[in-house]
């Protein structure tokens, strides 16, 4: 019954969605008021409904109830209670039915939140939210529903892909999910926006937290992935530049770039129809995400074979809301009128400069991920673009955008001088001198890029904090003085410099864990020594023993250095007796300069030995920190002042209306 | 500067990073792309051993040998042609015998030196590649029923 309920619900859902598709969008075009006003409750039901039909597949899961199909197949008696939840999105299925659900939160939330959008507005938003919906439930009742039935019930599950047992995969799809979903939001307003014919300061302060929302949960979803590819794989790396990994990557590209141009909007009144583009591309980006992800059309280290029909249903949709929102803004984006003008060197232009290069990034990480995919259909050769391409194309073109990072901040708005802002820095122009000729002397081999990598990270950070410091006139009035001020910075700007002051940390772990990566790899006996990069480790041998769902192989590692015994280290090698497919566990130590990074392989000849690759992974840990740092920014700075009040710079935020003490 | 000229300036600076990009993906293109290959084109082409390329197949039953540090042989075959393969380090997880497995490296004196053994995330899957390589060797038909259904449909997992 449960899962007949959820199913009701889902479709149910579906119904709410096609009536809250027309009648307030139809509403809104004539002035009727009360047509308008049906999508606030039509929103919010919508969300009840799938957080409904939600539950009932989460129930079904926790239960393992095996007459359901879907939890036959991804789930198992003796399967903790952590991934029997986490199983719910651990498969094409639920994962869509997470994806409606975060839909139909959004949904909501602008429902709730969304008394003080103009009337008109808010019906177009939410009227586009739900033909996104409409797309996404079409799909998954025509050809992907969680809740079929499966008759005689199962004795006990297939059990979930052990790879995807573990915390950190747990909580990586629902945070790209967030992210992905969040721009649909953007996506919304923007359409909504062409519709109207109308982009102002305002509008802008509406989508910017929901951009910076849906960023900050991204940011949040690719780095964990990026983490768990580090420490499960077992492969010593943390980005592959696989399409699946692309395929995150792009949309946050997209993201980035819209986040900085909606400031830009709201601040000068100007860059509007760009903006609107960017709205575009960010959502578009994530529904292609899905696309390569769901449909299979990608051979990738993570690649899942799946059914065709889903893939070309994914793709019409696809080409529905790409096409129609490309076409609608052909239409109707040359009408919005933009007042201020600025020069090239100004705060603007920094910030088109940062849009223009993350979109050809943007174009170039497409390009090589589509390119395997379009040579096929056409019949060519199989190829394949792997991580060369990209690191021969993607690098070069950010480097003058991190370059250009430092200058934004310290230039002024409209026209600026650059000789001038150069003088402000010259802090952070001699501080990134010496870090070059540190770098230098005291490594002598490596590539060259990951000395420059170490050199902007360096210029980054101390960029940044030359502004916060001239912001708050360090130095130049009174201590206190300064220390007030800084209390009383505003929380976006707090927000824009820990994002940039963690950009830098993490090109910092980039660079030295791209370019002074040591690895080892060799059959090691117990009591055996290796010394990898100066940390001698030694081999204590392996032992067999039994997870919850799982039978282990533990090899032991202490780590020393100079004679001081730094770490521990038991690295697994698990086998899954269900699925009959074992997993590497790599054990990881991390210190402040680079992690101790070791993974035990199979057993190797006689005497106990066994294949085992050791790392030592410089700064690898400072890139998930400066992430950290960067969503730390995102989400102070969507607690800023102006985004929960409506209206610029009031002062006293005492409006009485409910909406607006929620907000 | 007019507005009109602001604006050129802007355009100007687009076409600029247009440009440097595509010049950086010509010049990449031709080194860092890698063609796949069955074994069956490995042994009727001329391979040039400079050249990274993947080859894909299943990992003949019986043919895989440890040869003591880390060191492991083994042959994918199409079963129509069968190509050495020498490997040195950690096989991926999934990696069996009568398996499809996708390999990447040179192609030197008879020898596919594999510097790097692709890991899929689910044992029930095929490569599209490896299955288009068995059709190719009209070997498709005689793989069970269990294995022609990996190629196509199984389980799936997201990321």
């Amino acid at each position: 019954m449960i899962a007949e309920a959820g199913h009701f619900a889902l479709t149910l859902a579906l119904f709410v969605a096609i009536v809250q598709a027309t009648l307030p969008m139809f509403g809104a075009h004539r002035g009727n008021g009360l047509w308008m006003a049906m999508d606030r409750p039509s929103a919010i039901s919508q969300f009840l409904l799938i957080a409904f039909s939600f539950g009932c597949l989460t129930y079904s899961h926790v239960v393992s109830d095996f007459t359901v199909l879907n939890v036959v197949q991804n789930s198992h008696s003796l399967k903790p209670m952590l991934y029997k939840v986490a199983g719910v999105w651990g498969n094409h299925e639920g994962s869509l039915l997470l994806w409606v659900l975060i839909l139909a939160t959004f949904g909501s939330a602008v429902a709730f939140f969304g008394g003080n959008l103009p009337p008109t507005l808010r019906a177009r938003v939410l009227g586009v939210q739900a033909m996104i919906s409409i797309g996404f439930y079409l799909f998954m009742l025509l050809t992907s529903n969680p809740f079929e039935r499966i008759f005689p019930a199962a004795i006990d599950g297939q059990d979930m892909n052990p790879l995807l047992q573990d915390p950190g995969l747990a909580f990586h799809p629902p945070f790209l999910y967030l992210g992905y979903v969040g721009f649909s939001m953007a996506f919304s307003f923007a359409i909504a926006a062409l519709i109207e014919g109308r982009v102002d300061a305002a509008w802008a302060r509406w989508v910017r937290p929901w951009t910076l929302a849906a960023w900050s949960f991204l940011t949040v979803g690719v780095a964990l992935g990026s983490w768990w590819a580090y420490y499960e794989l077992g492969w010593g790396g943390w980005w592959f530049w696989d399409p699946v990994e692309n395929a995150s990557f792009m949309p946050w590209l997209a993201g980035t770039a819209l986040l900085h141009s909606a400031i830009v909007v709201e601040k000068r009144d100007t860059m509007k129809t760009w903006t609107i583009f960017l709205a575009i591309l960010a959502f578009s980006m994530s529904l292609l995400g899905t696309f390569l992800v769901r449909s299979g059309v990608l051979t990738s280290v993570h690649a899942f074979a799946t059914d065709p029909e889903r893939g070309v249903f994914i793709l019409i949709l696809l080409m529905i809301v790409i096409g129609g929102s490309l076409a609608l803004f052909a239409v109707r984006g040359p009408a919005l009128r933009s007042t201020g003008v600025f020069k090239p060197i100004s705060r603007e232009g920094g910030l088109l400069l940062n849009n223009l290069v993350m979109s050809t990034g943007c174009a170039v990480v497409l390009l090589g991920t589509l390119y395997p995919l379009f040579l096929d259909a056409i019949g060519g050769a199989k190829v394949s673009v792997g991580p060369p391409f990209f690191n021969s194309v993607f690098i070069p073109l950010t480097i003058p955008m991190f370059m250009a990072m430092g200058f934004g901040p310290v230039l002024s708005w409209k026209r600026s001088d650059l000789v001038q802002a150069s003088l402000r820095l010259k802090v952070a122009f001699i501080g990134t001198g010496v870090a070059i000729a540190a770098a230098w002397a005291f490594i002598s081999d490596g590539p060259f890029l990951a000395i420059i990598g170490l050199a902007l990270a360096v210029w980054l950070i101390i960029s940044t904090l030359v502004e916060l410091a001239e912001r708050i006139k360090l130095f130049r009035a009174p201590l206190g003085d300064s220390l007030s001020r800084l209390v009383r910075q505003p929380r976006s700007s707090w927000g824009m410099t820990l994002a940039h002051l963690g950009m830098g940390v993490a090109i910092a772990g980039m660079a030295g864990a791209g370019g002074w990566k040591v690895e080892s790899i060799q059959v090691m006996k117990p009591g055996e020594k290796v010394t990898v990069a100066g940390y001698e480790y030694t081999f204590k041998g392996a032992r067999e023993g039994q997870g919850p769902n799982y039978t282990i192989i533990e090899g032991t590692f202490t780590v020393t250095r100079d004679g001081a015994e730094i770490a521990t280290l038991k690295a697994e090698k698990r086998e899954y007796p269900v699925r009959q497919m074992p997993t590497t566990e790599a054990a990881i130590y991390s210190l402040f300069l680079g992690d101790l990074y070791a993974v035990i392989g199979d057993a190797d000849g006689v005497e106990g030995g066994y294949v085992t690759r050791l790392y030592f992974n410089p700064l690898v840990a400072w890139m998930w920190f400066g992430t950290l740092i960067m969503v730390l920014g995102g989400v102070i700075s969507i607690s800023d002042r102006r985004y929960r009040i409506g209206a610029p710079a009031k002062r006293a935020a005492k409006k009485p209306t409910a909406a607006a003490a929620k907000a | 500067m007019k507005r009109k000229h602001k604006r050129l300036t802007f355009v100007g600076l687009a076409l600029l990073l247009i440009a440097a990009a595509v010049g950086l993906i010509l010049s990449a293109f031709e080194e860092s792309i890698v063609f796949f290959h069955s074994p069956t084109d490995i042994v009727e082409k001329q391979v040039s051993p400079d050249r990274r390329l993947r080859l894909g197949g299943l990992v003949e039953e019986g043919s895989v040998e440890k040869k003591g540090d880390a060191v492991v042989n083994f042959r994918v075959t199409d079963m129509a042609n069968a190509v050495n393969v020498t490997y040195r380090g950690i096989l991926p997880d999934l990696f069996r015998e009568g398996q499809g497995v996708v390999a990447e490296g040179t192609y030197v004196a008879g020898v596919f030196k594999a510097d790097e053994v692709l890991a899929k995330h689910d044992e029930n899957y095929m490569p599209p590649e490896v299955a288009d390589a068995l059709k190719k060797s009209g070997k498709w038909d005689e793989m069970s029923e269990e294995m022609k259904k990996q190629g196509h449909v199984s389980g799936e997992t997201p990321k």
